[in-house]
């Protein structure tokens, strides 16, 4: 359960969050949407404290992750990022991008957490890319493995930010298949995207934020059929 | 041409060989230790020891090499009351002076990663010590591989300038034969060809090293 609370964010002078509270139930999956800028992106990096609040709190599981004492590295363990630019480890295989963090944090066994990365990759399709480097795949290959990494850490809740926008379209369809897949698996998810399809098919509920404030929250039917808000409609009119 | 009158002297140049690699060999590795800790530190958050590193790299960098050989070779035993074997002062001064310039080729290294791979390794409850490790030095070490080796080529170079402070190293041997024989061109030209040598060897070692940190743009 991940609880984010009044929350503000600001870079310099400018402000990007402003007092956002949302929070995500256990097996939930919230798709965050709006605007360029909007900070989208902001919040969702505020939940594994890659962007520390400026103001408010952020709760896992009951535990102030903003409160200086917490042990961040334990929380990210639990909580699993899958980036834009993929961010796998080139000087890696693919293979060691996905055991590195459980073997080194977690103090995973090398022979069973190699059997369970083999078994993770089958599930992404991609088992006979095992020993291959990054540089070898293409984008939509490296966003699989990406999601492969995360997942190898036995997370409870994964956060998406944009895990589409860096790929070519034709890449696009076999990721969110994936990721689909994944969010029936009863895994608590927060996704960051522009594909308003995706949106509305695989989230629970759908969070519009707009200039840094969430401005509406509403379950997928109700957001995209009967939006409450102006800034929304319009939003959608253009997106649609 | 009279290399024949060189012959005798082959003893003499190979233990200037050796202590010339000597030289090196030592004030390489203190250079890397130290420019890595000093690297470490400017990449840091900490402003008092980023400011105190690069005034030392300012230090360093700003001043003649053999100044510095000369002020820690001759000024210890004024200051300090010990008398400072010439070794000793020689891998000092080069340790720290190649300190100041491999830091700041570290640092570039280390800057122009890709910051995604910093957080990546964070989101999955990495260290930071296992960050800079594992995943931020190994990428660091292909941008830098040829400054460092442009560094390693101008340390066996300068170590000549021990000759200044009497160690008998390839430099100071061949001015000895010279001085013996009163014939200057042989003796130096031979000089120049041994340290040509050991350049080239370590070129090619250099070379090695940079295919194996690369392999994994080829596999």
């Amino acid at each position: 359960m991940i609880e984010v609370k009044n929350v503000y964010k600001s870079f310099g002078h400018l402000e990007v969050l402003k007092d956002v509270s949302v929070s995500i139930q256990n097996g939930e999956v919230i798709a965050i949407i709006g605007p360029s800028g909007s900070g989208k992106s902001t919040l969702l990096r505020c939940i594994n404290l890659l962007e520390v609040p400026t103001k408010g709190s952020v709760f896992v599981d009951g535990q102030d992750i903003t409160d200086k004492k917490t042990n961040i590295a334990e929380i990210r363990k639990k909580v699993g990022m899958v980036f834009q630019h993929f961010n796998l480890f080139p000087h890696m295989t693919v293979l060691e991008n996905m055991t590195y963090a459980p073997i080194k944090t977690k103090g995973a066994d090398k022979l069973s957490i190699g059997k369970k990365a083999l078994e993770l990759l089958k599930t992404v399709g991609l088992e006979e890319k095992a020993n291959v480097y990054p540089e070898k795949l293409s984008g939509g290959q490296k966003q699989r493995v990406a999601i492969a990494r995360a997942l190898a850490m036995e997370p409870e809740t994964l956060l998406f930010d944009e895990p589409t926008s860096a790929l070519d379209p034709e890449m696009v369809k076999e990721v969110l298949q994936v990721i689909k897949a994944l969010a029936k698996t009863g895994i608590t998810m927060a996704l960051v995207t522009h594909e308003m399809g995706f949106a509305r098919e695989v989230a629970d509920r759908i969070c519009f934020l707009e200039g840094g404030k969430l401005i509406e929250e509403a379950t997928p039917e109700e957001f995209f059929s009967n939006p409450k808000t102006e800034r929304a409609k319009q939003f959608l009119e253009k997106m649609l | 041409m009279q290399f024949h009158k060189m012959v005798e002297f082959i003893p003499l140049l190979v233990k200037g060989v050796g202590v010339t690699l000597e030289f090196t060999v030592l004030s390489t590795i203190a250079g890397f230790i130290l420019g890595i800790i000093i690297a470490v530190v400017k990449v840091s958050n900490i402003k008092p020891l980023k400011w105190l590193a690069n005034f030392y790299t300012s230090i360093f960098r700003g001043t003649p090499l053999l100044v510095q050989l000369f002020i820690i070779y001759y000024a210890t035993p004024q200051l300090f009351d010990y008398k400072i074997p010439a070794l000793n002062a020689a891998v000092i001064t080069f340790g720290l002076n190649s300190a100041a310039y491999i830091s700041e080729s570290l640092r570039g290294g280390i800057q122009a990663v890709d910051k995604g791979q910093k957080e990546a390794a964070m989101a999955l409850g990495v260290s930071y010590f296992n960050t800079m490790v594992d995943i931020i030095f190994p990428q660091a070490l292909k941008h830098v591989l040829p400054a460092l080796v442009n560094e390693s080529i101008a340390l066996l170079k300068d170590s000549s300038l021990v000759a200044t402070i009497g160690v008998m190293d390839v430099l100071r041997a061949s001015e000895t034969i010279m001085n013996t024989t009163f014939i200057p061109f042989e003796p130096l030209i031979i000089g120049a060809a041994i340290y040509y040598v050991l350049i080239g060897i370590l070129t090619l070692l250099a070379d090695v090293l940079e295919r194996r940190v690369n392999r994994s743009d080829r596999s």
